[in-house]
């Protein structure tokens, strides 16, 4: 996240742990890019990185980078904090439409304190990375005006 | 009643039922010892032993886990665990297997210590698909991720928070009339008292969430012959389904709706024969004041999108008390034990769904009994939306 990075021993939240399958995309993360599976043959792209397409099963798949653009597609305001988030509260968990069609779970990374009235459904967002530790990156969103 | 597509229809019957002597904090008991107590109050109330069980269904605890601390070698074990709806999906499993004869006594059974947390797992495993892409994201616990959906269905649709805390005051309602219900006592509740209640997670307030318990309970089965020689009066099985979609809830595939849901219960209404409106008693599992709404769009008591509008509808009696369409005096009485949001939820309740269904046919519900009641309808959802379980259960 740019502005205002945590010191990496203060970050208390849980940390993803990547398996084979999904290694290209935390890769992706932590060098700033957003990396999608496609296949190869049905031509579409899918998340969370499987070993096969969901939609037609092949394993002819290949990793290439989103354009990091999409729209909340649904969202909450979260007030009770998950163990590590005690000092984020409140704070936006929003599913991402992403432009290439796939959705995937994220945080909207926002100015101001996140209100029913400053959050909408459908509202365009880009994607901004959160080096949380020197390992970990998070993908995460911020509203586009 | 009408034939439906089923053969197992009432092949086999529950004959057995009962909660844990309390629900609510029991620090004096562990997971394991709340099983127990469940399963020997319900063989005690069919009239059997647990010498007799040779099936065991269970989910929070695994069935080796019981038949170790039961001491019994059962014939048959299911252990499917797929969240709350599990115990509704293994009275289909029981069915079968009784119908197959693959055992003859089926005891399921359900036991959680999910307020004293004695003897519980943590979730957390990192490399899960849920520990990689909804945790690290402060995505975790029931609130939190059962919320998920609801605001795409009032972009969709135009539902508001108004109408949705109908749900909460309606099953306030019913746990008044329940003295086994944990909020019995602590009085009506309004749509403006839900709105009202501490912000947990918008759109959900504190009075859109249900109960944290501790408590269990359990079911007996047998083959309808021996139904009858059975001391209670048996409650059949007419209809049943089960799916399973989705693991995490941002994977749903559509936010409005549950696939496996609307499955499930498509399955169940065809086994039995039945439609919506022939079935005028629902126990849709209520984890969340949007929860059961879902489920009366997927199950066809009201079209998509129109669940907001329908549990919204009051009207006042002579009184000049507010009758809730699904609460008392209503004109389609649901959740009517005081459900997970006002009667008790220990995490996986399909259970208690599934008894207050046996209560009611049997005509145990007391102030709260459905006059003439034949046929009841529980339905409930495994995880987020994930997974579904359906019963059509009659008492004839």
């Amino acid at each position: 996240m740019t502005g205002n990075p945590a010191p990496a021993a203060a970050y208390k939240g849980p940390l993803p742990r990547a398996t084979p399958e999904t290694q290209p995309f935390w890769d992706g993360a932590k060098a700033h890019k957003l990396m999608l599976p496609w296949c190869e043959d049905c031509g579409q792209a899918h998340f969370y990185p499987r070993a096969l397409c969901p939609h037609c099963h092949s394993v002819r798949l290949a990793w290439r980078q989103a354009s990091g653009r999409g729209k909340v597609h649904t969202f909450v305001i979260n007030h009770k904090a998950a163990r590590g988030f005690e000092d984020k509260v409140p704070y936006v968990i929003a599913v991402i439409e992403l432009e290439e069609g796939p959705r995937m779970m994220s945080n909207l990374v926002m100015d101001e304190t996140p209100t029913p009235e400053n959050v909408h459904v459908e509202m365009p967002v880009a994607v901004v990375f959160d080096d949380v530790t020197p390992e970990v990156t998070l993908p995460k969103f911020r509203p586009v005006r | 009643m009408t034939a439906g597509t089923g053969t197992l229809q009432r092949k086999v019957a529950i004959v057995g039922a009962a909660e844990t002597d309390a629900l609510g904090k029991l620090p004096h008991m562990s997971r394991l010892a709340l099983n127990a107590q469940a399963a020997r109050k319900a063989l005690e109330d069919a009239g059997l032993s647990f010498r007799d069980v040779d099936g065991i269904f269970s989910s929070v605890a695994d069935p080796n886990e019981l038949s170790e601390y039961f001491g019994i070698v059962p014939r048959y074990v299911d252990g499917t665990s797929v969240g709350g709806c599990s115990y509704i999906i293994h009275v289909r499993h029981a069915v079968a297997a009784i119908a197959a004869g693959y055992c003859s006594v089926a005891l399921i059974v359900h036991g959680e210590s999910g307020r004293s947390w004695i003897d519980m797992d943590r979730p957390g495993n990192p490399a899960s698909p849920t520990g990689q892409f909804e945790a690290p994201f402060g995505a975790s616990g029931a609130p939190t991720l059962f919320s998920i959906p609801v605001l795409r269905h009032f972009h969709q649709y135009g539902t508001t928070k108004q109408q949705m805390s109908h749900v909460p005051a309606a099953t306030r309602e019913w746990a008044l009339l329940n003295p086994k219900a944990i909020m019995h006592k602590a009085g009506p509740i309004t749509p403006e008292d839900v709105m009202a209640s501490r912000m947990v997670c918008y759109p959900f307030n504190l009075l859109d969430c249900c109960l944290v318990a501790d408590g269990g309970g359990a079911l007996v089965l047998v083959g309808a012959d021996r139904a009858r020689d059975c001391r209670r009066k048996p409650v059949y099985v007419l209809g049943t389904g089960e799916a399973a979609a989705h693991r995490q809830v941002g994977m749903m595939r559509d936010f409005t709706m549950s696939d496996s849901s609307t499955l499930s219960g498509r399955l169940a209404f065809a086994e039995a024969g039945l439609g919506p409106a022939d079935i005028r008693h629902l126990m849709f599992y209520d984890a969340f004041s949007f929860t059961p709404m879902m489920f009366l769009e997927d199950l066809g008591y009201c079209g998509r999108g129109e669940s907001g509008p329908f549990v919204a509808e009051t009207r006042k009696d002579a009184t000049g008390r507010t009758i809730y369409k699904t609460g008392p005096g209503g004109a389609l009485p649901m959740n009517t034990n005081g459900g997970g949001l006002s009667y008790c939820h220990t995490g996986r309740y399909g259970m208690f769904a599934l008894l207050e269904a046996v209560y009611q046919l049997r005509g145990e519900a007391g102030a709260r009994q459905i006059p003439g009641l034949d046929v009841s309808l529980v339905h409930g959802p495994g995880r987020h939306f994930a997974a579904a379980g359906t019963l059509i259960l009659a008492n004839r």
